[in-house]
C-alpha cells in the first residue's frame, strides 16, 4: 500500500519478517489443509492417518456426497432463497432508506432508529411466535417463510446502509426531474436508484452472503424438506454420515465452492463491503 | 452504533432538513413494503416473545397462563440455563478482546510492504465467509481425539499437550473460543486495514522527523487514529458472539454437560425440544437485555475515550 512499497530491497529483517509472517499463515491456514485432503481420500487411508497428504486422490467422495446427499437440489433452494430475497431486500431497503434519509421529520428520524434497532435485537426473542404465525399460515417448508424471513432479518442492514449513503447525495438531479413534473417513484426509480450503485452492490454482497450462510432459522422452517438450503442439508448430511469424514469433507466442499468462486472474483468488492464494519 | 446515532447532525439536524424537505416531499407510502416486512418478521413477534417470556405457554394448551418472574427465577437457578450464562459472557468477552487483538495483529502486519500482503489478506479473511454450520464440522473433526490437531502436535514433538479438545469439560469451551476467533479475525483484520487506509502518511513522516521511534509512532499516532475501527469492530464481534449458536450447536450442542452451553443454544433447545415456549422466550429476553446492556455501556465508553484523544 506504501508508495515505496516495491522499491524496497531484500534485507535481512524483511526476509525474516516475510518468513515469519508465512509461518503464521501456514498455522492458520491447516484447517483448509485439513479438509482439502480428507475429502480426497480413501476411508482406510483417513483412519490409517489424519494428517498425511490422499496417496490415490478419491473423487468418489465427490460423487458419492453429491448424489447421496441430494446437494443439487439443496444448491438450487439456497440459489433461489438467496436471489430472490436480496432482489426484493434491495427494492424495499432502497425505497424505504429513501423516505428516511429525504423526509426530515421526527417521525422519520423514529422509524431509521425503528430499524436501526433491528442490528441488535436477538432473533432468538421473536423466534417462537414468529415460527407459530408461519405455521398457522401453513407457510413452514416453503421457500416463501424463508424469504420473508431473510427479507425481514436483512432489512436493518440494508436501511442503515441506504440511508447513510443517500443522506451524503445531492438532490440536484431528482429537484430537476421533479420540476419536470415526474412522479416520486419514476424519479427514484429512474434518476436516484442508478446513482446507488456502489451501496447497491455492499448491501447485495454482506446480504447474499448472510443469507446463503444462514442456519438456525432454515432449519426451523425447510429442515427435513425437500426445500432445505445448503446448511440445512449439511447439518442433516452430517447426521447422516455420521463418522464418514471423508464424505462428509467433499459434501462440504461443493457446498463452499460458489462462494469461493465468488470470493475470488469480487475479492475487492467484498473485503471493502466488510471493512464498513456491518454484519447482519 | 456511535458512528449511526450521530449522522443526521452532521446533515444539520432534523429542524434544518425539514426546511429543504419542504421542496421535494418524498411520499411515505414507499415505506410501506419495508415497514410491512420489518413489522412482520422483527416488531410484532419481538414484542409478543417479550410477552410470553411472563408465561408458562408450552404450545400444546391454548392460554397460556401467567407466571410472573418464575421463568426468570428457573433461569438463574437452573444448571443448564446458569452455563449458558456464564459461558455467554466468557465467549462474548473473550472472543471480543482476543479476536480484535489478534485482528489488530493481523492488519499491522499486512499493511506493510510484505510481498505476499494481498494473497494473506485474501486468506485471512476467506473462513469469515464460509457457513459456520461447515466451519464448525471442519473443526469438530480437526478436534477428535485421533484427529488432525493432536496428530500435528505428536508430529511436532508436543504430543504431551494432545487433548480431547471437544469432550473434555475442562478445555470444551476454550476449543470453541478458538474456533469463533480463527472464523472471525479476518473479519476484524479487514476492518482495521480500511482503518489504517485513512492514517495520512504526513503523519508518521512528520513523528518520524520529531525522532519518534516505531513504537512510538504505532502508540501515539495509529493507534489513536483507529479508535473508530475499534468501535465497529468491538461492537460487532460483542453482538455476534452473545447470539453465538451455529458453530457452537454443530460442534458441541451445549456439551460436554453443560460446558459449551450458550443462551441461544439453551433457549433454541428449550423451545423446540421441550416444547417450553414460555420459558424459552425468558431466555431470549435476558440475552437480549445483556446485549442492549453492553451496546449501551460500549457506547458510553467509546465515547468518553473518542472526546479524550
Amino acid at each position: 500500500m506504501r508508495p515505496a512499497a516495491g522499491r524496497r530491497r531484500w534485507t535481512l529483517p524483511r526476509i525474516g519478517a516475510e518468513l515469519g509472517m508465512l509461518a503464521v499463515a501456514a498455522i492458520f491456514l491447516f484447517p483448509f489443509y485439513v479438509f482439502l485432503t480428507v475429502a480426497l481420500k480413501t476411508p482406510a487411508e483417513l483412519a490409517r492417518s489424519p494428517l498425511s497428504l490422499p496417496t490415490d486422490p478419491a473423487l468418489a467422495n465427490f460423487t458419492e456426497a453429491w448424489q447421496r446427499g441430494d446437494l443439487g437440489t439443496a444448491m438450487v433452494n439456497s440459489v433461489v432463497v438467496t436471489s430472490l430475497s436480496v432482489a426484493l431486500l434491495v427494492a424495499c431497503g432502497s425505497l424505504a432508506a429513501y423516505v428516511l434519509a429525504r423526509r426530515g421529520t421526527r417521525l422519520s428520524y423514529g422509524t431509521y432508529l425503528l430499524f436501526l434497532l433491528g442490528l441488535m435485537i436477538p432473533l432468538q426473542l421473536g423466534m417462537v411466535p414468529l415460527y407459530q404465525l408461519m405455521r398457522d399460515l401453513n407457510l413452514l417448508q416453503t421457500y416463501t417463510s424463508l424469504i420473508i424471513f431473510e427479507i425481514g432479518h436483512q432489512l436493518p442492514l440494508s436501511v442503515f446502509l441506504y440511508a447513510g449513503f443517500l443522506r451524503a447525495l445531492p438532490r440536484d438531479y431528482e429537484e430537476a426531474a421533479r420540476v419536470d413534473g415526474a412522479g416520486s417513484l419514476a424519479v427514484f426509480w429512474r434518476i436516484v436508484f442508478p446513482l446507488l450503485r456502489p451501496v447497491t452492490g455492499t448491501v447485495v454482497i454482506l446480504s447474499a452472503i448472510n443469507i446463503w450462510n444462514d442456519f438456525l432459522t432454515p432449519l426451523l422452517y425447510v429442515g427435513g424438506s425437500p426445500q432445505q438450503t445448503l446448511p440445512v442439508a449439511i447439518f442433516a448430511f452430517r447426521g447422516e454420515f455420521a463418522s464418514q469424514w471423508q464424505v462428509i469433507f467433499a459434501g462440504m466442499g461443493i457446498a463452499i465452492v460458489p462462494i469461493l468462486v465468488v470470493y475470488f472474483l469480487l475479492q475487492k468488492y467484498i473485503i471493502k463491503g466488510f471493512a464498513s464494519g456491518i454484519k447482519g | 452504533m456511535t458512528l449511526t446515532l450521530s449522522r443526521p447532525a452532521v446533515d444539520g439536524g432534523p429542524r434544518a432538513t425539514r426546511r429543504r424537505a419542504r421542496r421535494a416531499r418524498v411520499p411515505y407510502l414507499l415505506l410501506v413494503p419495508a415497514l410491512l416486512f420489518y413489522a412482520f418478521v422483527v416488531l410484532w413477534p419481538t414484542l409478543q416473545g417479550a410477552g410470553y417470556a411472563f408465561t408458562d405457554w408450552a404450545g400444546r394448551r391454548e392460554t397460556p397462563g401467567f407466571v410472573g418472574l418464575d421463568n426468570f427465577t428457573e433461569l438463574f437457578s437452573a444448571p443448564a440455563a446458569r452455563s449458558a450464562l456464564r459461558n455467554t459472557l466468557i465467549i462474548a468477552l473473550s472472543t471480543t478482546i482476543v479476536q480484535t487483538l489478534v485482528g489488530l495483529a493481523l492488519a499491522l502486519a499486512l499493511h506493510s510492504a510484505l510481498a505476499s500482503r494481498n494473497l494473506l489478506r485474501t486468506m485471512f479473511f476467506a473462513p469469515a465467509l464460509l457457513p459456520p454450520v461447515i466451519i464448525g464440522f471442519l473443526w469438530q473433526y480437526i478436534l477428535t481425539p485421533a484427529g488432525p490437531l493432536n496428530d500435528a502436535l505428536g508430529a511436532v514433538g508436543l504430543g504431551g499437550l494432545a487433548q480431547n479438545w471437544l469432550g473434555d469439560s475442562s478445555v470444551a469451551l476454550a476449543s470453541v473460543i478458538a474456533v469463533i476467533i480463527w472464523q472471525n479475525a479476518g473479519l476484524t483484520m479487514v476492518i482495521y486495514l480500511a482503518g489504517l487506509e485513512g492514517v495520512p502518511p504526513e503523519l508518521h513522516e512528520a513523528a518520524t522527523m520529531d525522532g519518534a521511534g516505531r513504537w512510538q509512532r504505532l502508540r501515539h499516532v495509529t493507534l489513536p487514529l483507529l479508535v473508530p475501527a475499534t468501535t465497529i469492530a468491538l461492537s460487532l464481534t460483542l453482538i455476534g458472539s452473545l447470539k453465538l449458536f451455529d458453530q457452537v450447536y454443530v460442534m458441541t450442542g451445549g456439551g460436554p454437560g453443560y460446558a459449551t452451553e450458550t443462551l441461544s443454544v439453551v433457549m433454541y433447545k428449550e423451545a423446540f425440544v421441550s416444547g417450553r415456549y414460555g420459558y424459552s422466550t425468558a431466555i431470549a429476553l435476558v440475552l437480549t437485555m445483556i446485549v442492549f446492556a453492553f451496546a449501551l455501556l460500549q457506547l458510553r465508553g467509546l465515547r468518553r475515550f473518542e472526546v479524550q484523544q
